[in-house]
């Protein structure tokens, strides 16, 4: 097959090539940083750390990482590295874990942000002749945003539709006959439920692929997305932090990643001691700006634990690859002392034959931990013998015990009836009051 | 011969019957008999009503999971022991009930029972048989 790029040269480029590329950016972005952050700078100083003690990617390891805490004590200007006259947008993050996060962008931050989500529309098979739907919500999250610029990049028709009001999604994806479909990998699920009640069949629409992000999903989730939809499901990585969507996309090969690593480089750490990790090894994601101007952050802990892997691959790209999050340790629930990621329960659903539409609620009673996890039953599965539905339950909740290591209450639901927040999926109610 | 039964899955909430009732009562649908099955989650709710295709479109409509399932529907005597003698047949034939409920006639000195059995045809030829006089569809829509 013909491999397409949206920007060959730095897509292709030599890894040697590129890491002097790196390198470069890397020395420049430091003094701007320094010069620029007076936050950082303490940070810098600290350690006994100057600009002229970084002259390549080589020295990274010698910055001080950044944390969400102190993305929370830097709240709103504190990281800020460029005039606020020189700034264009703002976008923000849910504040679902916390403070929320508010990133700057000059024009050019917007340009190059752009250029990365249309490499990820290219690497998925778009081009011009392309009508791309953008069902990712508009506005403050960089999600609608970020793949609307990519569109205009490539060149397709873009559909700004943004969440929600999935009727009208799907008459303007009809009508307007739209090919590639950008949206929270749970809404693309449910858009193709709705398809299927609607009786519509993968090959009455001309969705040929989907870019799909923002959200932890698992393969089997992707496996279902594709055969309801009749597309290929492409993954897309990013974070509010570093730009938003387009930090990482898959291409054809759909095994990982490809990092912009132009704009971004990474590193795999150790959580526990911030030691950096040899390539291959499993650790938290650390990214380090290397073009942002107003929001640059250096060694920025993702709190994503992932796999990165420099295997050449099929589609010419030399960009590092990096392994579909195991979890972000935000969305990591411990109950009754064990490590929970809500992409564990999506697995067994989907191995069970079960859509992923579930919700876990944890509480606490008589100081043990309750886990309860609500599982929506198909119109197929529903029999008429309570008995029937009992072992159902029953059997869901062994095979989440195998997967878990603990047992958790399963109570099938009537279809719809979890609320699904047309962005993303509400999966964790924790109730726990700790004091 | 079989006649048909509405299931209807409902969360044990409060108010979850009576919308359902009330859904099919604004549709002109007329309930013959009804039986909630219930456990501490959910509840399974039984109908047999005279218009099966209009209470499933209403509810399918309105979100509920819905399930049409063939029933027996026997016809006994209102006296002291018909039921049992009615089961026995079916235990005679090796035939396991997975639920049943029961309703009186409105004029005759009867009852009907439906019953939920695994193989409908060998539940009613073992029934007929015996003497007993199944209910059809027709029968149900003259109640």
């Amino acid at each position: 097959m013909e491999q397409r790029y949206f920007q060959k040269e730095i897509e292709t480029m030599p890894v040697e090539e590129l890491q002097k590329l790196q390198s470069e950016k890397l020395v420049k972005q430091v003094r701007h940083v320094y010069e620029n952050v007076p936050y950082y700078k303490a940070l810098m100083d600290e350690k006994g750390i100057t600009p002229d003690d970084v002259r390549g990617i080589a020295d990274l390891h010698k910055l001080p990482f950044l944390t969400k805490a102190d993305l929370r004590d830097a709240y709103p200007y504190g990281l800020l590295a460029k005039p606020l006259a020189d700034c264009v947008r703002i976008q923000s993050t849910s504040g679902t874990t916390g403070r929320r996060v508010v990133a700057f962008y000059t024009q050019k931050d917007v340009d190059l942000w752009e250029d990365c989500c249309a490499r990820a529309i290219v690497a998925a098979g778009g081009t011009k002749e392309d009508v791309c739907q953008v069902a990712y919500g508009y506005g403050l999250f960089t999600g609608g945003p970020g793949l609307n610029g990519g569109s205009h990049k490539v060149g397709c028709l873009t559909l700004p539709m943004s969440s929600g009001n999935t009727e009208r999604q799907i008459q303007f994806m009809q009508d307007l006959k739209a090919t590639i479909l950008c949206c929270t990998p749970s809404y693309a699920a449910y858009i193709g439920e709705t398809l299927k009640e609607q009786g519509c069949k993968p090959e009455d629409i001309p969705l040929k692929a989907g870019i799909f992000g923002a959200e932890p999903w698992t393969e089997e989730m992707r496996r279902g997305i594709e055969e309801t939809l009749g597309i290929r499901a492409y993954d897309i990585y990013g974070l509010t932090e570093t730009s938003g969507p387009g930090v990482a996309f898959e291409c054809c090969e759909q095994t990982g990643m490809h990092i912009n690593e132009d704009h971004f480089l990474a590193e795999i750490i150790d959580p526990e001691t911030g030691e950096v990790l040899p390539e291959g090894e499993k650790g938290e994601l650390v990214f380090t700006s290397l073009d942002k101007e107003a929001f640059p952050l250096l060694r920025y802990r993702t709190r994503d634990i992932c796999v990165l892997s420099r295997k050449k691959c099929s589609c010419g790209r030399t960009l590092i690859k990096m392994a579909k999050p195991m979890g972000r340790t935000d969305d990591m629930l411990i109950i009754r002392g064990v490590n929970v990621f809500p992409s564990q329960i999506e697995t067994v659903l989907l191995n069970e034959g079960y859509q992923p539409n579930y919700q876990i609620i944890v509480d606490r009673a008589k100081n043990t931990d309750t886990f309860d996890v609500n599982v929506e039953m198909s119109p197929e599965q529903f029999t008429d013998k309570v008995s029937d539905v009992l072992k159902m339950e029953k059997s869901l909740a062994n095979a989440m015990k195998t997967m878990l290591g603990i047992n958790p209450a399963v109570h099938l639901v009537a279809p719809k009836s979890i609320v699904r927040s047309e962005g993303k999926a509400v999966r964790v109610i924790d109730k726990r009051k700790l004091v | 011969m079989a006649i048909q039964q509405l299931t209807v899955f409902v969360q044990n909430k409060k108010g979850t019957v009576v919308s359902v009732t009330d859904m099919l009562a604004k549709n002109n649908v007329n309930i013959r008999a009804l039986s909630i099955a219930e456990t501490e989650d959910f509840g399974i709710l039984r109908l047999i009503v005279n218009d099966e295709k209009a209470a499933e479109k209403v509810l399918t409509a309105q979100g509920y999971l819905i399930k049409t399932v063939d029933v027996v529907g026997v016809k006994i005597g209102d006296e002291p022991g018909k039921l049992t003698s009615a089961l026995d047949v079916l235990d005679k034939a090796d035939i396991n009930v997975e639920y049943l409920y029961a309703f009186m006639a409105r004029t005759e000195r009867h009852a009907y029972v439906v019953l939920r059995v695994e193989e409908n045809a060998a539940a009613e030829a073992a029934l007929e048989a015996a003497g007993f006089h199944l209910i059809t569809e027709a029968d149900i829509n003259k109640l």
